[in-house]
């Protein structure tokens, strides 16, 4: 068992956890946030993006001992006082999901695109969101849901 | 995945110490997590080196480019200085995995795992690098032995990598369009004293092209490269791409990459 000492959506949260414990895994069971989807669990799928001091990273592929001390922000995060992100606003408006299994993911990532660079062209977009995979929608709704929160971000 | 201890070291020392037995380092965790996923790695403890602020950062002098061996994949891709002093090797970064990977992923990782279609093993051949371990000095040339090993002994830690600073250099990949590991990818760079040409993604382990080396030095120019005959013998023949093919794609990627320095 490890101890570990992390912020997950502003809320300061001490644990100890058995060493091998995954991060999706522990905000899923452990926490009930599981607004972060597990798609493929092999990194690949990206549904399981969240951000860890302030980078986007796949929990599916991250050890909860390795974030010690550090700084955790999921989908459940984005919203303030009952308001949506205007990432998750524009998703919405764009249509920018079917199913909805990998907009967490999506959304999560978009959102470290913009705080990085804050006009992308739409070639920077769909690089970006290589880490992301949707089976549903065909990328338009969500790249124009990226570009329209871009707009006004 | 099988459980494990999970240990942190604050200095190279400390974690050499506690890579003992069953024990391996812990860096951006990019493969060797989904490999213990996927069981086809176990160990006792694994020693994260994140901690250890000495293995993180960029330095630069006239000669040569020094990363440490915990520099994410990302802060090289953005690394005004890694942009000055060897642009391709901030593109070669740029290029790995997706963001998320990079944001994680780390350098002295990427070597120190040695996967046949990695990238950063080409850059570091073909730009002479020095791998700097917590024991030694070891030249590039010797350090990638085959597929998945190197000349890395039981708790020797890198460090830092040193490249050195070409005259001009670039990177070509043809990239599997899911994964983004190099089908095939070539490092040309024209040193000071040299030509050096670096291979990955095309055999079972990255390799210098004395083919490609020769011409490229007596003519620093794209078109000697269609003479040159590359032979597919040893190189890797999968649902990718044949080796044939690979051996093709070898030339293309060659040019691409002399076009461009």
């Amino acid at each position: 068992m490890v101890a570990v000492n992390i912020t997950i959506n502003g809320k300061k949260i001490s644990k100890d956890i058995q060493d091998n414990t995954l991060l999706s895994d522990f905000l899923r069971e452990n926490l009930s946030l599981t607004g972060t989807h597990i798609g493929c669990d092999t990194s690949q799928c990206g549904a399981c993006t969240i951000h860890l001091n302030g980078n986007s990273v796949k929990s599916c592929t991250t050890l909860v001992a390795d974030c010690e001390g550090g700084e955790i922000t999921t989908i459940e995060g984005l919203s303030k006082n009952g308001k949506m992100h205007q990432m998750q606003e524009s998703f919405k408006k764009h249509h920018g999901l079917q199913c909805g299994f990998c907009t967490p993911g999506m959304v999560m990532s978009a959102i470290d695109l913009l705080e990085k660079k804050k006009n992308p062209s739409e070639q920077e977009i769909r690089d970006w969101l290589e880490g992301n995979i949707c089976r549903c929608t065909g990328y338009q709704g969500i790249v124009a849901a990226v570009k329209d929160a871009a707009s006004k971000m | 995945m099988k459980n494990f201890n999970f240990k942190s070291a604050t200095n190279s020392k400390e974690a050499s110490k506690l890579a003992s037995g069953r024990a391996t380092f812990l860096a951006g965790g990019m493969s060797l997590l989904p490999a213990m996923k996927l069981r086809l790695a176990a160990y006792t403890d694994l020693i994260n080196i994140k901690k250890i602020k000495t293995l993180s950062g960029i330095k630069v002098s006239s000669k040569s480019l020094r990363i440490g061996a915990t520099t994410t994949h990302s802060l090289v891709s953005n690394s005004k200085e890694v942009g000055k002093s060897i642009p391709s090797l901030a593109v070669l970064a740029d290029g790995i995995g997706d963001p998320q990977v990079r944001n994680r992923g780390t350098i002295g990782g990427s070597i120190a795992n040695n996967d046949p279609a990695a990238d950063y093993p080409s850059a570091c051949l073909a730009l002479n690098a020095t791998i700097h371990t917590s024991k030694r000095k070891i030249s590039a040339d010797k350090f990638f032995k085959g597929m998945f090993e190197t000349d890395l002994k039981k708790g020797e830690l890198i460090e830092s990598v040193e490249f050195e600073i070409p005259e001009k250099s670039a990177y070509a990949k043809y990239p599997n369009p899911a994964s983004r590991y190099a089908v095939v990818g070539v490092y040309v760079a024209k040193l000071k004293n040299e030509v050096r040409v670096a291979v990955t993604g095309a055999a079972s382990c990255v390799f210098r092209s004395k083919e490609l080396e020769a011409s490229l030095s007596n003519n620093f120019s794209a078109s000697v490269i269609d003479s040159i005959n590359i032979s597919a013998k040893g190189l890797n023949s999968d649902i990718h791409a044949s080796a044939e093919y690979r051996a093709h794609i070898i030339k293309v990627m060659a040019k691409k990459a002399v076009s461009s320095c």
